[in-house]
């Protein structure tokens, strides 16, 4: 289970040195989800797919798009308008054998479902003391940066993270959403998969299927020793630019992308920190209650002593998410982390 | 909009005739009913008792709802169907053939679900959001129908539930994908503290299922053969591809809503007593017995049987075991997070003599 075992640096190495399959297919982040999605109804027929608008529509991002073409209206199929009856649904079938890889179309629509996954989901196991596993994936579209309708750009990470029984990862890249879409599919326990829907389109390379390094496991995506960016889906893109900038400086900043929300890498985060005795910690949700502070106290907690500044927070406000022309001001821009990385150089 | 009570008349359905009729029925499936119901009778006596002696920390009583819960439950196949239960569902249980002291550690709050294997048995864990299992029927109706096993899901859920979204969002659900499940209400006329007309619009529960192209059907929730039959003929509905059926059986809560509860505070004596005048075991025992169905002894002999039983689930419930505490971290996950794990061995070593 532990995060820094040598597997898990050599993965990180090799993607940073290409050691990866020379010829990797270049894909966008939807489209490396939706081939993450066949290969799992391919080797595994309990797995089943389904949600509002995935089967002959492929869903809205066409995440799904060719699923139910492929594998036909068992496997992959639309549900009726009903978020809550979804996650029920899922949980019925994994109590019938079925291993449900659910869609709840839009972060905000999660919060219907809140009671099936928190009450049902994340407490089945436990309840039944472990004689009714809920290997669910619960895939959500999730944070901002669409300029799309309220309801449409929240960051739920914080929510699900704190309940007992569930996982929670983001992808920041087509290769990360692969791999991370297939390892929380082959899990035993439930997993929210937190999709950022503003990467969707963004391109890269995704590696054939193979072994992923283990759940809980952060990535170091950009090597520094001035101090450590610690982030997760877009916000990491977000961290790599204001790296390359500060780089223009002299200042050369650790990107460490999360990947896993829970449980967190806290040997990972710990073994940046010694490296950069400075954190800064970014994220696109409100502040107060937010992981990064979750990320701060394990941070203290694991390298007290190796920091040499208190760690910061960069994140949303604590307001709603706002409407198009304010998302751009409530999003961590990357004038806000230099700032931040800034103060924990100065401290 | 103040809502007018309505009077115990109006509340009350004065159609409904107090003889059951048994005809048809296997005398030993009737046999089986009766004993269950007794035994259930008893067992649920002996758990308020428990409640009262601080063995159990609080205990809902299904008392007068015995002929709509074994009545449905004998309706069941035990090898293929399964069972969603809320956490009145002690006589379902019984009749299904569960392990009652297991099922009873649930009450005695000594794990939420219980200590039996609810896949195995067939049986959800007990559960107090009580819309939230609906759609798990529905879902493992599901995968039922995907997979072709022959076997149906019944969800159980009261008056009160009826009102819940997920009860809605799974018929719907049902409706549309014709999933092989039995939406099995059983209307006690009181939601806790509220009663049936400030809980239900529309006339019924069952009337709901027109809406969601299914049929409705309300049955004398003490008249176990009546309840028997009409869930009999929504699991043969199910099983032959008919799609889903909702059955509401009108019975009567005749204890409070748990023993933390006063119904005093909320009804009055008088609509207790007329429930209790058409108490479903009397109205059995009375059938068979002038049906000549069973001989003069059989009464006492099912009793004595009955309380045998009740007794040694109540010594088994009463003596089973606290669970260790390191329990609470060994269920949470399959693969437990490397934080988990921190915390138990920090507990274990703070637990250390």
């Amino acid at each position: 289970m532990t995060t820094s075992a040598p597997a898990a640096r050599g993965e990180r190495d090799g993607r940073a040195d290409g050691a990866a399959p020379a010829r990797p297919a270049v894909l966008t982040m939807q489209q490396a989800i939706n081939r993450a999605l066949a290969e799992a109804l391919a080797e595994d027929p309990r797995t089943l797919v389904f949600g509002e608008d995935v089967g002959r529509l492929g869903g809205v991002f066409r995440v799904t798009d060719g699923l139910q073409r492929r594998f036909g209206e068992d496997r992959v199929f639309d549900t009726p308008l009903a978020e809550s009856g979804i996650v029920g649904l899922a949980v019925g079938l994994a109590m019938n054998g079925w291993r449900p890889v659910p869609e709840l179309q839009f972060d905000g629509f999660a919060y219907p479902a809140v009671d099936q996954i928190v009450n049902q989901v994340a407490r089945m196991h436990y309840r039944t003391r472990g004689a009714a596993p809920m290997p669910v994936t619960l895939r959500v579209p999730s944070f901002g940066g669409i300029r799309a309708p309220e309801h449409h750009g929240e960051s739920l990470e914080a929510l699900f993270a704190h309940v007992p029984g569930l996982k929670v990862c983001a992808p920041s890249s087509p290769a990360e959403a692969h791999q991370l879409l297939l390892q929380s599919v082959r899990a035993d326990d439930p997993v929210v998969y937190l999709e950022p829907k503003a990467r969707y389109w963004e391109r890269g390379p995704v590696p054939d299927d193979g072994p992923a390094p283990p759940v809980g496991t952060s990535r170091v995506v950009r090597p520094g020793r001035h101090a450590t960016l610690v982030a997760w889906g877009a916000m990491v893109h977000r961290c790599l630019q204001v790296a390359r900038l500060a780089a223009e400086d002299g200042v050369e900043l650790e990107v460490v992308d999360l990947r896993w929300l829970k449980p967190i890498d806290a040997d990972g985060l710990a073994a940046s920190v010694a490296r950069t005795r400075r954190a800064v910690v970014v994220h696109e949700a409100p502040l107060t209650a937010g992981l990064g502070a979750e990320v701060a106290a394990l941070v203290q907690e694991r390298a007290f002593r190796s920091l040499a500044a208190p760690v910061q927070r960069v994140t949303g406000f604590d307001v709603p998410y706002p409407a198009g022309p304010l998302e751009p001001k409530y999003l961590p821009t990357v004038d806000r982390v230099l700032l931040a990385v800034q103060r924990v150089l100065e401290f | 909009m103040p809502v007018p009570d309505r009077t115990v008349a109006e509340v009350l359905d004065p159609a409904v005739p107090d003889p059951i009729d048994l005809g048809g029925l296997p005398t030993d499936l009737l046999v089986d009913c009766y004993r269950h119901m007794l035994t259930a009778r008893l067992l649920d006596a002996e758990a308020v008792a428990l409640q009262r002696q601080g063995v159990f920390p609080a205990y809902v009583s299904l008392l007068g709802q015995e002929a709509a819960q074994v009545g449905s439950a004998a309706a069941l196949d035990r090898g293929t169907d399964f069972v969603f239960p809320t956490y009145r569902e002690m006589a379902v249980a019984l009749a299904f053939g569960v392990d009652m002291v297991g099922y009873l550690a649930s009450h005695r709050a000594l794990w939420h679900g219980g200590y039996y294997d609810p896949v195995r048995s067939r049986f959800g864990a007990v559960n107090a959001v009580v819309g939230g299992p609906v759609p798990h029927a529905v879902g493992w109706a599901l995968g039922e129908r995907l997979r072709g096993g022959p076997g149906c899901a019944i969800a159980y859920f009261g008056d009160g539930a009826s009102s819940e979204g997920d009860v809605h969002e799974a018929m719907n659900m049902a409706g549309v994908f014709r999933t092989p499940v039995v939406f099995f209400c059983q209307n006690n006329q009181w939601a806790l503290s509220v009663p049936n007309h400030r809980q239900i619009a529309g006339g019924s529960v069952a009337a709901r299922a027109a809406g969601y192209g299914m049929p409705g059907v309300v049955v004398d929730g003490n008249d176990v053969a009546a309840v028997y039959r009409a869930t009999r003929e929504a699991l043969d509905r199910a099983r032959s591809g008919g799609g889903p059926t909702l059955v509401e059986a009108r019975t009567y809560r005749l204890a409070p809503h748990s023993t933390s509860d006063d119904a005093g505070r909320y009804r009055d004596a008088e609509e207790e007593r007329y429930w209790r005048g058409r108490d479903p075991l009397p109205r059995l025992a009375h059938a068979l017995r002038s049906a000549g169905l069973v001989g003069p002894d059989f009464f006492e002999a099912a009793e004595r049987d009955a309380r045998g039983r009740v007794t040694r689930i109540r010594e088994g419930v009463a003596s089973a075991p606290e669970p260790p505490g390191t329990d609470m971290f060994d269920h949470v996950f399959r693969e437990p997070t490397p934080e988990l794990l921190r915390q138990r061995a920090a507990w274990c070593e703070e637990e250390r003599p």
